[in-house]
């Protein structure tokens, strides 16, 4: 099992840990638990390690191009400084991976990937990249911490040298934390303004420790999974897998329609997606869980749940589901089979928490 | 955390008895375990529950679990407060988060169950 360089704070903290993509990462930490962890975020400020997700750079003379026929999303008109979300599909339209592309300078791509799919990532810019092409696997010396929360603004900016109320939502720059040369993200999987914050392994621990010294609470998968939830965010394996369709996804933005990439036939043909990814808001507490069945009014099957909680932020549960195109109209009455039991809900567009701070002025945190 | 005068099941449930009655809820033990707890189904008054058979179902933000019977007889009154607010269950699990009331229909069986020493020792074990 493969360890994280705050893997030693994780337990001394008393985290409940796990194995997760082959590290063991916390679930949650020992007298918050999920729930307090995800008022954090939503209130205050979250802490998550993140190092096991995937860095990758690519770059050269071909790179930009062989990147816009590896990835989803238009590559050459995004500015230094940019980030943007895309697929890497395979050739029947379905996801090898979901990531963020950033764009370092003219020739460098940096691409933050999930752990899971590490390998698939590898092999695919192995076959798809010519001699003059480079690229360097960097997810073992890049260390990634995710700050997020209405918070995180003011701490981040007490860590850093350099300001950072100049970063917009989706972009980034670069800048100092004590000596080590860092990238300050803002982007996160919570829906809340927040920042990834890419650093030298070495510097991992000391930041980590700043910033929970700052007030930053550590939050683990749990509060990770169900912040992601609430905002409707896509989870690799479970709302996307390589034999689902990216245009069921419903994450259009991500797919250009100017250009032809790896499964875009498939994945831009209009009859693609007979079910598509919807949002059902459900009645009560009770959660569904991946794999449960999607009834229409009738009781007919109509798909498939591939995330399910209790949301706190609600104070009832949500669900994501892949279901007939016809039943993804919000408002549709739907019902899920839970084991012995049925939950009532209702189609609708996420987010489901409709609050979050992501895209707002960063002056109005600092 | 483990009171004493109550009795104990290997399913992590306690019974505290008077009389004939039993109050029913999940351990310290249990309710950590589970973590979070985000929604509870109580057995319907009257309903006739048997020793290790289900009794409703808990839900935390990890996992769901059946909520089994230590006793085998007949529900005679549920906490309502804790659907609405199953937190508490985490809070308080031997208090306020008590679950449900059952008439015990063979006392023998409350005989099976642990006291709060061999609950403690079956703990360790778990």
């Amino acid at each position: 099992m493969k360890k994280t360089p705050i893997h030693p704070r994780h337990l001394s903290l008393s985290a409940k840990m796990a194995p997760f993509a082959g590290y063991e990462m916390p679930l949650h930490y020992e007298g918050y638990g999920v729930i307090k962890e995800h008022e954090a975020a939503r209130t205050g400020a979250a802490l998550f390690d993140t190092c096991h997700m995937g860095v990758f750079h690519v770059g050269g003379i071909g790179g930009l191009w062989e990147l816009e026929t590896m990835l989803s999303c238009d590559i050459e008109d995004m500015k230094v400084g940019a980030c943007r979300y895309g697929f890497m599909c395979n050739h029947a339209g379905g996801v090898i991976d979901d990531m963020i592309v950033y764009r370092m300078n003219d020739k460098d791509f940096m691409l933050v990937t999930n752990a899971v799919n590490e390998k698939k990532v590898l092999f695919q810019l192995k076959n798809y990249t010519a001699e003059f092409t480079w690229f360097r696997n960097d997810t073992e010396s890049t260390a990634k911490i995710d700050v997020q929360g209405p918070k995180s603004p003011k701490i981040v900016a007490g860590l850093m040298r350099e300001p950072i109320d100049g970063i917009k939502f989706y972009n980034f720059a670069k800048n100092f934390y004590r000596d080590a040369e860092v990238i300050v993200s803002r982007t996160g999987y919570t829906g809340e303004i927040g920042f990834e914050v890419y650093c030298p392994v070495e510097a991992a621990g000391d930041f980590w420790d700043d910033c929970v010294a700052a007030g930053a609470v550590p939050a683990g998968l749990g509060a990770r999974d169900i912040l992601r939830l609430e905002m409707g965010f896509p989870l690799y394996g479970h709302e996307l897998g390589e034999d689902r369709n990216a245009a069921q996804s419903g994450f259009s933005r991500a797919l250009s329609g100017k250009k032809d990439f790896i499964g875009s036939g498939a994945a831009l043909d209009p009859l693609a997606a007979g079910q598509i990814l919807c949002g059902i808001s459900l009645e009560g507490r009770r959660s569904a869980r991946q794999g449960d069945a999607v009834l229409d009014g009738g009781g007919t099957a109509v798909g498939v749940v591939t995330s399910g909680s209790f949301s706190p932020s609600l104070g009832h549960a949500i669900a994501l589901a892949y279901v007939d195109k016809n039943c993804a109209v919000a408002g549709t009455a739907l019902r899920i089979v839970c084991g012995k039991a049925e939950i009532a809900g209702k189609a609708c567009q996420p987010p489901f928490y409709k609050n979050a701070t992501a895209r707002a002025d960063i002056k109005l945190y600092l | 955390m483990i009171p004493d005068g109550l009795k104990y099941s290997k399913s992590h449930e306690w019974v505290k008895l008077d009389g004939g009655v039993a109050t029913v809820g999940i351990t310290d033990h249990a309710q950590d375990t589970l973590g979070d707890i985000t929604f509870v189904e109580l057995p319907k008054v009257g309903a006739g529950l048997t020793k290790e058979g289900e009794a409703g179902v808990i839900e935390s933000v990890k996992a769901a679990s059946d909520l089994l019977s230590p006793v085998t007889g007949e529900v005679v009154s549920v906490n309502g407060t804790i659907e609405m607010a199953p937190e508490k269950i985490n809070s308080d699990p031997y208090g306020g988060g008590w679950l449900y009331t059952v008439k015990i229909a063979d006392m023998s069986e409350v005989d099976g169950l642990m006291d709060a020493a061999s609950y403690g020792k079956y703990l360790e074990t778990c």
